[in-house]
């Protein structure tokens, strides 16, 4: 069982506007949390210092009691826009194996075609560059996703079909998955619990 | 569409795309500048260069179509070879300047104290007037061609490394660097296969776009007399001797020779440009 453990974390981008405070969270590779916040309220600043994308934040973010050592880094973030994670003059089969090399089932599970690979970020959809996000945070060695509005910005079919491959990938290789969001009707349907980002930050 | 396209066959640039005619200017240009600087391999000074005291001052004709000069030389030959050397000094000195942008370039993204010393280092060399500090290295290196070389190469980088400092500072805070660190990839692996791959296009045609300048600040340099020595056929030796003989109305001795410099400068200007265009063709049209 491994654990995500985060400690007294307090952010503000200025010293006068804390936008998190001391905030306390825990979660295990067992579950699909939801968290819930209004626009504005800190959820992807929250994600992103989960992640190490911040880390000039106070406080301690802790995998099973340890902190997190250089190299590949366990608790990986899925964006909110996939094309700005993607170098855009890599075409898309490097942008995947920069992080691993997936099977050719696993790429049928997530929709994935080979002949995708040869083409720049720029000549693919939201929807297609997104399943290329998620797969590539999926690397063997990953044992938490956060998931920040990851299927905002897509429509409800293309919505179901990658949430079923994400969450079936995640049970299956016991991957813990934060799914943030502040669509309510989303996180009652796909998540065990749901937490509210204000009920832990104490403002 | 394409009816016209195969009836016209002598007007197929006026029909071709923006990539073809780009890849045309680009290439006609370059071999101009190649041939002319290739040229000074195949003319020797010592022969197509006699003095001839019974042909001086000639004004333009087709024997001489340039004219000729003081001592009977033949102003055409004289200026080709100038511009040749013109060329060789500007490419040198483009290697020069640009190995120093790289370095200083790369160098401000260490850590905040490096790249506050590399911006003091560019806004230190941008503040001395150019062609005093040319001058300067110049004479200190022993002048000549080396000199020459050395004085323009060490001061014409200041233009790069600014722009190079700016882009590097601005890719190194794109989401995929830092999704990059996240997967765990060494700080040198960023650097080879994400950054260079999108500064190199910024250096290709910074260096092009480097040539002009270090031409003319040879030319005007050897025109002041710190440059190349004068038994050189320098553009700047001609044009300065030529000041001697404009009063008697020997204009062909400075208009030619001004007028090739002028044009070899705007065909590396236009060789930049197209370059440009090719590699970066989403900023070309703003």
């Amino acid at each position: 069982m491994e654990t995500l453990k985060a400690e007294h974390i307090s952010f503000g981008y200025n010293s006068k506007n804390m936008v998190l405070n001391d905030i306390n969270f825990t979660m295990d590779n067992s579950m699909i949390l939801g968290l819930f916040g209004d626009s504005g309220s800190g959820k992807s600043t929250f994600c992103k210092i989960l992640t190490g994308f911040i880390d000039s934040y106070k406080g301690n973010v802790l995998l099973n009691n340890k902190s997190i050592e250089n190299g590949f880094n366990p608790i990986q973030l899925i964006y909110q826009h996939p094309e700005k994670i993607m170098n855009p003059r890599w075409n898309m089969g490097d942008i995947l194996k920069e992080s691993w090399n997936p099977s050719e089932k696993i790429l049928n599970e997530f929709g994935i075609k080979r002949e995708w690979f040869n083409r720049y970020p720029s000549e693919l959809s939201g929807g297609e560059l997104q399943r290329f996000s998620i797969l590539r945070a999926l690397n063997p060695k990953t044992k938490f996703i956060i998931a920040d509005e990851i299927t905002t910005m897509l429509d409800a079919v293309t919505q179901v079909q990658i949430w079923d491959s994400l969450l079936k990938y995640a049970k299956k290789y016991n991957i813990g998955v934060l799914v943030v969001s502040h669509d309510d009707k989303l996180l009652n349907k796909i998540t065990d619990r749901t937490i509210l980002l204000d009920d832990l930050n104490k403002q | 569409m394409f009816k016209n396209k195969k009836n016209n066959k002598p007007w197929f640039l006026y029909h071709a795309n923006l990539r073809v005619k780009t890849l045309f200017i680009i290439i006609v240009a370059s071999l101009i500048l190649i041939s002319i600087f290739l040229s000074n391999f195949f003319i020797n000074p010592n022969t197509a260069l006699t003095t001839d005291f019974s042909n001086i001052n000639q004004a333009p004709s087709f024997e001489h179509i340039f004219g000729t000069d003081w001592m009977g030389r033949d102003m055409f030959v004289r200026t080709i070879l100038g511009l040749g050397i013109s060329i060789g000094v500007g490419a040198f000195a483009s290697v020069i300047s640009t190995i120093i942008a790289i370095i200083l370039g790369s160098l401000s993204s260490v850590n905040s104290v490096a790249d506050e010393f590399v911006a003091s280092v560019i806004d230190l060399f941008g503040s001395i007037p150019h062609i005093l500090l040319i001058i300067l290295i110049s004479i200190s290196c022993g002048g000549g061609f080396y000199g020459v070389i050395l004085g323009v190469g060490l001061t014409h980088w200041t233009p790069l490394a600014r722009v190079l400092r700016a882009e590097i500072k601005k890719i190194k805070t794109t989401e995929f660097i830092k999704l990059s660190e996240q997967l765990g990839k060494s700080k040198w692996w960023i650097i080879k296969k994400h950054i260079f791959p999108l500064v190199i296009s910024q250096i290709i045609v910074g260096v092009i776009l480097m040539f002009p300048h270090a031409i003319m600040h040879e030319a005007s340099i050897s025109f002041l007399g710190f440059g190349l020595s004068p038994h050189e056929p320098a553009i700047g030796i001609i044009l300065a001797e030529a000041m001697g003989y404009l009063s008697t109305g020997a204009w062909w001795l400075a208009f030619y020779p001004g007028l090739s410099l002028l044009f070899i400068v705007l065909l590396f200007d236009l060789i930049g440009e197209n370059v440009h265009k090719l590699l970066n063709p989403q900023t070309t049209n703003t």
